[in-house]
């Protein structure tokens, strides 16, 4: 495809560079030896305490491993050791863990580039984990470590700089750079690199203004993109680690790693990974273009097919489609993305899903004018910023992209928190005067960026909407605004959490699958509603508990491995369909990750071993919410927005569909009815659903009736510890 | 009649698969369709008849997420 404008035009940050390093005062210098991982481990991680700027390195256990695995199992027990249960996120010792997994950083197969962090959220208040791309995790694990620790807070911005081919560990004093980060990942990618070739070996995690002072805060992992001469960005975003990272005054984690080869986690069986990596990467080449379009459009690819199926969230996810469609649909991006050149955020990806929209010209803030890069948007972004705020314009979606990535703002969380906002003003919650003068209605970009600009700056209305829909509930019932019970129906968070966008209200699987995560209502732990609502192959509870056991469990290998969960299921062998309703768990690319685990670490699995290995996990992260003051069924309760539909027009809307399931399901006639009574029936109805989910969850998951894991349970996934054991036993009766 | 993802549908003479997934707005890409647990084959829906009182299984895979 011919590009018709000059895709590596963009504004440059990095004049000032050498002259900004110049002005770093270095706190702390530590030497190290820097080590190849064996098998996938390099058996040591880092500590680092910015409080009394100490660095120590920690050895990996044998049963670290055995238990724990890596990546998202190593951030928990990490966490579970440095914190106790009345510690708050903004307490010293609360933990940032980026831990890449043994599988992360090899070039073999599609997805592999993959760190988990996991910190104490201050959106939840219990653990949070977050996958993330970009080139961070492997190089740190190439220089040495598993795992990065980091607790404590410093006395002023620094940075922390991990320097493989110098052997040194540097805190950094950094006062001059600009820390947003577009433009603190460039500077800290040319101050650290040897050269211009060097620039792929240097990884910065940085978060900007905007999560100083917001609860959504992200971090930002960068990756160099050769071809455009652009440092890129992903984000790990949910849960508010950013503002974590920024109250410990983090400017910039920096690894800086050695020459890159295929083969540097040295592999039990080198050939083995290369040859699923093969297999995958032909079906990738021979069948995307006919599948999911992910080389081309990336997961924007679905934003007309959850329309279609009437999953999209349009106005804070009151309905599932809208008429305007077209002026966001796949089309659209895939023009937006430069095409025919490489997207992947890791080495060896043919997948190369992380779309860029280039030479955006920035229409708004302190960056007006600039010509900058957007990193995606993605699905989430285009649907949270984009329909679930009643906004179909991609100019105003892509500055709200960029704003929200270089701000260090959840775009998922972001969109979520404006739709509420923008419901409550189109219900008289809110008006002019309480927004500060902002103009909330439905669709308008300018008011939506602008929030943006206010939560960098730590003023006005947006800062409100940045500290999350549980804290604007509250807030806004406190000034006498607005009913909070009706607020809770239709505020779309859960733990604290924001929903991301899909529509769960006609797939009670889906409800479960938000609702009964561990960390709060993300997709990356189930996503089941073609199964459920479409396909209708999971028809009874105990059908939905099942893909409620096994689905959760399969996707939390990846964050214990380091890998990305795309090339698993948005790419699929030719003959796929021959599995029938097991086609969903793609049972081709299962074996092959079975191969790549037992080629890089030696130890054979079986897929039934593969569930067990999360599912220790996942249970430990269950009794750490409970550890943290949160758990039982109570805590498992979705806002009845995503369950039914809460006013008279969400009811209209599908008057049809609730009509029928009223006559066929619920066994009551609708004629003669109000809507508001037939609306209380649906409510009865799908609640005391909802509940009987839970009960078949629970007892699938080894839990009691009250969402608690047994002490049958925690021996079976040899997680018995005392310590654990003690945080169970009093919810049990 | 005929039964699409266990929902009853009007049928009529000749209907084929690529019928039923318009009808129905089937529009993504990754699906398998199995006639009377028969595995259709892709790129052939359009030519391929449904007969009445068909049950006709429609499967989404994943994606997303």
């Amino acid at each position: 495809m011919t590009i018709a404008y000059d895709y590596k035009t963009r504004t440059s940050y990095t004049e000032d560079a050498a002259a900004q390093k110049a002005a770093h005062k270095v706190l702390l210098q530590h030497s190290f030896e820097p080590s190849l991982p064996e098998r996938g481990y390099t058996n040591r991680t880092l500590h680092i305490d910015l409080s009394t700027l100490k660095v120590t390195e920690k050895a990996v256990t044998r049963q670290m491993k055995d238990i724990f695995v890596g990546g998202r199992g190593f951030g928990l027990w990490y966490l579970w050791n440095a914190i106790t249960p009345t510690t708050k996120w903004n307490d010293p010792e609360n933990d940032i863990v980026i831990s890449p997994g043994p599988l992360a950083g090899n070039t073999a197969y599609a997805g592999s580039g993959k760190s988990i962090v996991v910190t104490l959220s201050p959106l939840t208040s219990i653990p949070v984990d977050s996958n993330v791309g970009g080139y961070f995790g492997p190089l740190l694990k190439f220089c040495g470590y598993d795992a990065l620790e980091i607790q404590g807070k410093a006395a002023s911005d620094v940075i922390v700089v991990i320097d493989g081919p110098k052997k040194t560990i540097t805190i950094e004093e950094a006062p001059e750079e600009n820390y947003d980060s577009h433009v603190a990942a460039e500077i800290f990618t040319h101050q650290f690199a040897d050269n211009d070739k060097d620039f792929v070996n240097v990884g910065v995690v940085s978060a900007g203004k905007g999560a100083d002072h917001a609860r959504i805060g992200c971090l930002n992992f960068s990756w160099f993109d050769p071809k455009r001469g652009a440092v890129r960005l992903k984000q790990a975003g949910r849960g508010g680690i950013g503002l974590v990272f920024r109250d410990k005054k983090i400017k910039a984690l920096v690894v800086h790693g050695g020459k890159m080869k295929g083969d540097l986690n040295q592999a039990a069986d080198f050939a083995r990974t290369t040859k699923v990596g093969r297999v995958l990467a032909k079906e990738i080449h021979d069948f995307d273009d006919q599948q999911c379009k992910m080389r081309s459009i990336g997961t924007a690819h679905l934003v007309e097919v959850m329309d279609a199926y009437d999953l999209l969230p349009v106005h804070n996810f009151q309905y599932g489609k809208h008429k305007d469609i077209d002026k966001i649909a796949s089309t659209v991006w895939q023009k937006r993305f430069t095409q025919g050149i490489f997207d992947g955020c890791w080495y060896g990806c043919h997948m190369a899903c992380a779309k860029g929209a280039d030479c955006h010209k920035v229409m708004t803030g302190p960056y007006k004018g600039d010509v900058v890069t957007v990193d995606g948007p993605e699905y989430e972004t285009a649907a949270g910023l984009g329909s679930n705020c009643g906004i179909f314009e991609p100019d105003w979606i892509l500055e709200s992209n960029f704003y929200c990535d270089t701000y260090g703002l959840d775009t998922i969380s972001f969109g979520t928190c404006c739709a509420f906002a923008m419901e409550c003003f189109q219900r008289g919650i809110l008006n002019l005067e309480r927004t500060g003068g902002l103009d909330l209605t439905w669709g308008n970009g300018a008011s939506h960026v602008e929030l943006l600009h206010q939560i960098a700056r730590g003023e006005g209305f947006g800062l409100i909407v940045g500290q999350g829909v549980k804290y604007m509930q509250e807030y806004f019932a406190g000034k006498g605004w607005g009913d909070l019970p009706f607020m809770i129906d239709i505020g779309m968070q859960v733990k604290g959490m924001e929903y991301s966008q899909y529509m769960s209200k006609e797939s009670l699987a889906q409800q479960g699958g938000y609702a009964l995560t561990n960390k709060g209502p993300q997709h990356d732990e189930a996503w089941l509603i073609f199964m459920d609502m479409v396909n209708n192959q999971i028809p009874t509870f105990e059908d939905k508990a099942e893909a409620l056991h096994y689905f959760p469990l399969f996707r939390t290998w990846f964050g214990l491995m380091g890998l990305c969960k795309l090339p698993w299921n948005d790419i699929e062998p030719a003959d796929n369909a021959k599995h029938g309703k097991d086609a969903a768990k793609v049972p081709e690319h299962v074996q092959n990750y079975l191969e790549l685990y037992a080629g890089i670490t030696g130890n054979e699995m079986t897929n039934e071993e593969l569930i067990l290995q999360s599912e220790a996990v996942y249970n430990f992260q269950r009794v750490f919410n409970l550890r943290m003051g949160m758990g039982g069924r109570k805590s498992d309760w979705p806002p009845y927005r995503s369950v039914g539909p809460v006013t008279r027009e969400e009811y209209e809307s599908r008057a049809e569909r609730y009509d029928k399931q009223l006559k066929e399901l619920i066994g009551v006639d609708p004629a003669g009815k109000s809507v508001e009574e037939k609306m209380a029936l649906h409510r009865t109805w799908r609640e005391d659903r909802y509940n009987k989910l839970c009960d078949a969850v629970y007892a699938r998951r080894g839990w009691t009736n009250n969402a608690i894991p047994t002490l049958e349970t925690l021996k079976k996934f040899k997680i018995d510890f005392p310590e654990v054991v003690a945080v169970v036993k009093p919810h049990l009766g | 009649m005929i039964t699409v993802n266990g929902d009853r549908m009007e049928w009529h003479d000749g209907m084929t698969v690529a019928e039923i997934l318009e009808i129905r707005n089937y529009i993504f890409r990754m699906i398998a369709v199995q006639v009377n647990g028969e595995l259709i084959k892709r790129g052939t829906y359009e030519q391929t008849s449904v007969p009445d009182e068909a049950d006709v299984q429609v499967i989404h895979m994943i994606s997303g997420g």
